[in-house]
């Protein structure tokens, strides 16, 4: 079945980024579609750990630091909005968040980075401290003896990510943008001024398209003069049964959500396409999460998950817009949480004027045509 | 009586069924290194329930095809296969890693091929009020009865459709139960599009049986056929029934236990985790594991038998585990294929004995679509609490299948991981959608397919490649 | 409600259900022996706080989650009761430690 629809945009991908973006620019006004795969496929943001996370980024890049603090800054206000909208609440929370370390070696190496990372010219002031362990224990009581410090930062946080994802589509579908599951982009051409999309669902034509397609952008971005170098990297969670609230920060590798369940992560690796879980990393999971907080120990582990990362060479996104075809852009991340108040609020307006901001010029795909010295 | 688990086998069989034991004697007395894993502390999985402990030892209570699985037990023992009771099963890798916890101690087994026997579960029968304490599934008071003596007291109401539902309110009435009702929910139009398949019935020892057995519960049963719609009624627990019958007005009774029955499915929880291909069966409404003649699935190693390959009853059970057991010992290099098929010859004719009338059984007992999909405000996911309604406004909003809609409704995060939901979410998409539940798939599990502890987790073994991959800076 | 049609005549057990004292059969599982004491609800949800109870006696539809000994989320009907055993009816979520 053939149909030819008419959008001001097209966004390729229905996941954190492509409907933060897709509701962003439907509710600017913008006629959108959202194009989608089916029920199953890789799917980047259902496994995602839902931090709204700063005190690490930008080691390598200040100015990722100064965008991550942005979202940050602006993701209460997003939520806010997002719940006025829907009456679906991301159930954000900033009560500033940890990273916590086993041995005395973790920590000295954790200091360092963090040092390395403030002492980057041009890097924006994120407020954090270093905490050994009797300052930590006032905030943490239940940390297992095995910790002997971490870092803090203030303006870390989580959320409810698949809440978010609901709360997105059924937003952007108030806002009038039309989601279009089921319809894999084929090939996209160019021509005169418009983008022509043949999917599995029938063909797109649209104004302009936007790659939020996670890995499958690598394809997509070569038919539109755009190169987006990402490779998959597997990450794999492991989610307990739901328990009475006990701890009131986010650890970088463990969480309570609202609902009570408890998430631990996280785990790195270059799996390829294999997004299958192992016991063995899922055991390394577990372990390091009781040594961390002990009283984890006898809840039930009700679910396990592994999700594809869309990771870059240097782990910072991709911004650009095409040169050859004007008017085609991707988006492209692995931190679709913390950086969706910055997508729907400031990447969709530029994309609706036709053009991304100077700021963004730092996150093009160029940066990695420049030889190391 | 389990000794300790050892590291390795040559094949592991899970679930003590009767194609669990059929299987697993089978294969070890072809001279396979066998271990068979049972969640439950004694032998005969459900249909066999409590065989070597059951205080209802006056056989004609629960009645001949019951004790005839005690004939599966001394082959069984015999064997000098490896039985280990009360051990949950957790994961199997399409490797053949058997992640198994017994006592509250996880351990990892490696098998060269392993068999799933882990047989049936009841169709879910999401009526409104089905979550109220005080309904029950039949065969929760089948497994009252024979495990413990336990007949429920005071009003007592079955509701359904199926030849189980029969066996177990004459079981219930001979072992001095009271049953008030038994409301028959197999539409009449069933009748006739079953009648193509009667020869196979007539011809199959069903029909004798099956008759004797209505005729039983009728003679002191208040029967009430042509049921359209139920519905459990009451505040902390179930108070009433309300059932409608088909072209009538809405007639309430009270009640203080309901039992639902409405035919039995697959378990597919471990064979959707291992990753072995499924396929929605329009016959029996129900997703069943692809599988050869022998009981191999998609995946080479991993084998099922049983009703977990498709519902055909306890008899044909015991005949898929003895081939799959077979097919074992062929595979492993013990036997080789002329001896394997000879061998298999008796079986397979018992196989297709015991399958005979099965398929006029599966067109007489399809539960109807009322039934199957719930009205909007009822519960479809009983952990997480969705309704029927969530279900389909998450469709309108262009959600295509169960996995997407687990993200965004939590339908299947819950402990029982979609045993209770999963079908009941794919017909409803399917609905909503218009397509066949095929197109729509079921929900994706991995492993723990039972909840573990995460101390358990935590103590299994694991290389340096996970240490590494999880430890970073 | 539930009454025995037929002693197991194997050994009396008492167990304790929030304190009261129930009495049960060797062999039952905790979940019968809360069915056959009358005790209607052995939980309420941690999504809604809804009471439940037993439903499938098999172990596949986790609403019988009790805690046993100090240790929550225990499926009543795949644990043989022992005598001194203490039961805790769950009310909603989980405790972590307990």
């Amino acid at each position: 079945m053939s149909e030819r629809r008419d959008y001001d945009v097209a966004v390729i991908g229905g996941g954190l980024v492509g409907s933060a973006i897709g509701w962003g620019l439907a509710r600017l006004g913008q006629r959108v579609a959202v194009l989608d795969e089916g029920d199953v496929a890789y799917r980047a943001s259902r496994g995602n750990f839902a931090l709204v996370w700063v005190q690490s980024k930008g080691l390598g890049m200040p100015e990722y630091a100064a965008w991550t603090r942005r979202s940050s800054d602006g993701w209460a206000g997003f939520a806010e909005t997002i719940k006025a909208e829907t009456g679906l609440d991301p159930a954000f929370g900033r009560p500033g968040g940890f990273t916590l370390c086993l041995s005395g070696a973790e920590f000295e190496a954790r200091a360092l980075t963090m040092k390395r990372l403030h002492n980057q010219s041009r890097m924006v002031d994120v407020p954090y401290e270093m905490m050994e362990r009797p300052a930590l224990e006032k905030m943490l009581p239940m940390i297992g003896p095995e910790v002997v410090g971490g870092s803090y930062c203030p303006l870390d946080g989580h959320c409810n990510s698949l809440r978010l994802l609901r709360a997105l589509h059924t937003g952007m579908e108030r806002q009038g943008a039309q989601y279009l599951p089921s319809h894999i982009v084929e090939t996209i051409e160019p021509r005169g001024g418009e983008f022509h999309l043949v999917t599995t669902g029938g063909s797109v034509t649209a104004g302009k398209v936007v790659l939020a397609a996670g890995n499958g952008n690598a394809r997509l971005g070569s038919m539109v003069g755009l190169d987006v170098p990402v490779r998959p990297q597997r990450g794999q969670i492991v989610v307990t049964e739901r328990a009475r609230p006990f701890l009131p920060y986010p650890v970088v590798t463990i969480r309570q959500t609202d609902e009570g369940t408890v998430m631990l992560g996280d785990s790195l690796e270059e799996a390829g396409w294999d997004d299958r879980v192992g016991s063995g990393v899922t055991s390394v999971i577990a372990s390091r999460a009781i040594r961390m907080f002990p009283i984890l120990k006898s809840l039930n582990v009700v679910r396990t998950w592994a999700a594809l990362r869309v990771m870059t060479q240097d782990g910072f996104p991709i911004y650009e817009q095409s040169a050859e075809c004007p008017g085609a852009f991707v988006a492209t991340c692995h931190s679709g949480v913390t950086l969706a108040a910055n997508h729907g609020l400031v990447v969709a307006p530029m994309i609706k004027a036709g053009r991304l901001d100077g700021e963004l010029d730092v996150f093009s795909a160029r940066r990695f045509d420049v030889p190391k010295s | 009586m389990s000794a300790a688990i050892r590291e390795s086998c040559d094949l592991a069989v899970i679930g003590a069924g009767p194609a669990g034991l059929a299987a697993a004697a089978t294969a070890a007395r072809l001279g396979l290194d066998t271990v068979l894993f049972d969640e439950q502390p004694a032998p005969g999985g459900q249909i066999y329930r409590a065989i070597t402990e059951t205080p209802l030892s006056e056989r004609g209570v629960l009645g001949e095809d019951y004790w005839h699985g005690g004939a599966l037990l001394e082959p069984f023992f015999q064997s000098g296969a490896q039985y280990v009771p009360g051990a949950t099963v957790w994961s199997v890798t399409r490797e053949g890693e058997i992640g198994v916890s017994v006592a509250g101690a996880a351990r990892l087994l490696q098998a060269r091929h392993v068999i799933l026997a882990t047989g049936a579960l009841e169709r879910p029968f999401p009526i409104p009020g089905w979550t109220l304490p005080g309904v029950m599934t039949c065969g929760a008071a089948q497994i009252l009865l024979k495990s413990s003596g336990l007949v429920a007291a005071g009003q007592v109401v079955l509701a359904g459709s199926g030849p189980l539902l029969w066996l177990i309110a004459a079981q219930y009435l001979r072992a001095g139960g009271e049953i008030a009702a038994l409301l028959d929910t197999t539409p009449s139009a069933n009748w006739s599009a079953a009648l193509p398949h009667l020869p196979g019935f007539l011809a199959s020892s069903y029909l004798a049986k099956g008759m004797k057995l209505v005729r039983e519960v009728k003679r002191r049963v208040k029967v009430i056929a042509h049921v359209a719609s139920l519905a459990a009624i009451g505040g902390d627990r179930v108070e009433e029934v309300a059932y409608r019958v088909f072209g009538g007005s809405e007639t309430r009774m009270p009640v203080d236990t309901l039992l639902l029955h409405q035919g039995v499915v697959p378990n597919i929880n471990l064979s959707t985790a291992i990753g072995c291909a499924h396929g929605w069966d329009p016959a029996q409404l129900c997703f069943t594991p692809v599988s050869d003649e022998w009981g191999m699935s998609s995946l080479d190693g991993i084998a099922i038998a049983g009703d977990g390959a498709g519902i055909s009853g306890a008899l044909a059970a015991e005949h898929r585990g003895r081939l799959a057991g077979l097919d074992a010992a062929r595979r492993l290099g013990r036997i080789g294929d002329d001896a394997r098929d000879r061998a298999a010859t008796p079986h397979r004719t018992a196989l297709a004995r015991a399958e005979r009338g099965r398929r006029f059984l599966d067109r007489l007992y399809r539960p109807a679509e009322a039934f199957r999909l719930p009205a909007p405000e009822t519960l479809a996911c009983r952990c997480e609490e969705v309704t029927a309604q969530q279900v389909q406004e998450a469709v309108a909003l262009g959600v295509q299948g169960p996995n997407q809609l687990k993200s965004f409704l939590r339908c299947g995060m819950g402990p029982c991981q979609g045993r209770l939901c999963g079908l009941t979410v794919t017909e409803l998409i399917a609905k909503a959608r218009g397509v066949p539940p095929g197109a729509v798939g079921y929900y994706r599990l991995r492993p723990p397919v039972k909840p573990i502890t995460l101390a358990e987790l935590a103590s299994l073994p694991r290389g340096e490649a996970a240490e590494k991959a999880v430890v970073r800076g | 409600m539930f009454r025995r049609a037929k002693e197991a005549g194997t050994a009396r057990v008492s167990l304790s259900v929030d304190g009261r004292p129930i009495a049960a059969e060797a062999g039952d599982s905790v979940a019968a022996a809360l069915l056959a004491a009358g005790i209607t609800a052995c939980r309420t949800t941690p999504v809604s706080g809804a009471p439940r109870a037993p439903y499938c006696m098999m172990g596949v539809c986790f609403e019988c989650l009790v805690t046993i000994d100090g240790i929550g989320s225990r499926q009543a009907c795949l644990t043989p009761v022992r005598d001194g055993m203490r039961i805790e009816t769950q009310q909603g979520r989980r405790e972590a430690g307990r």
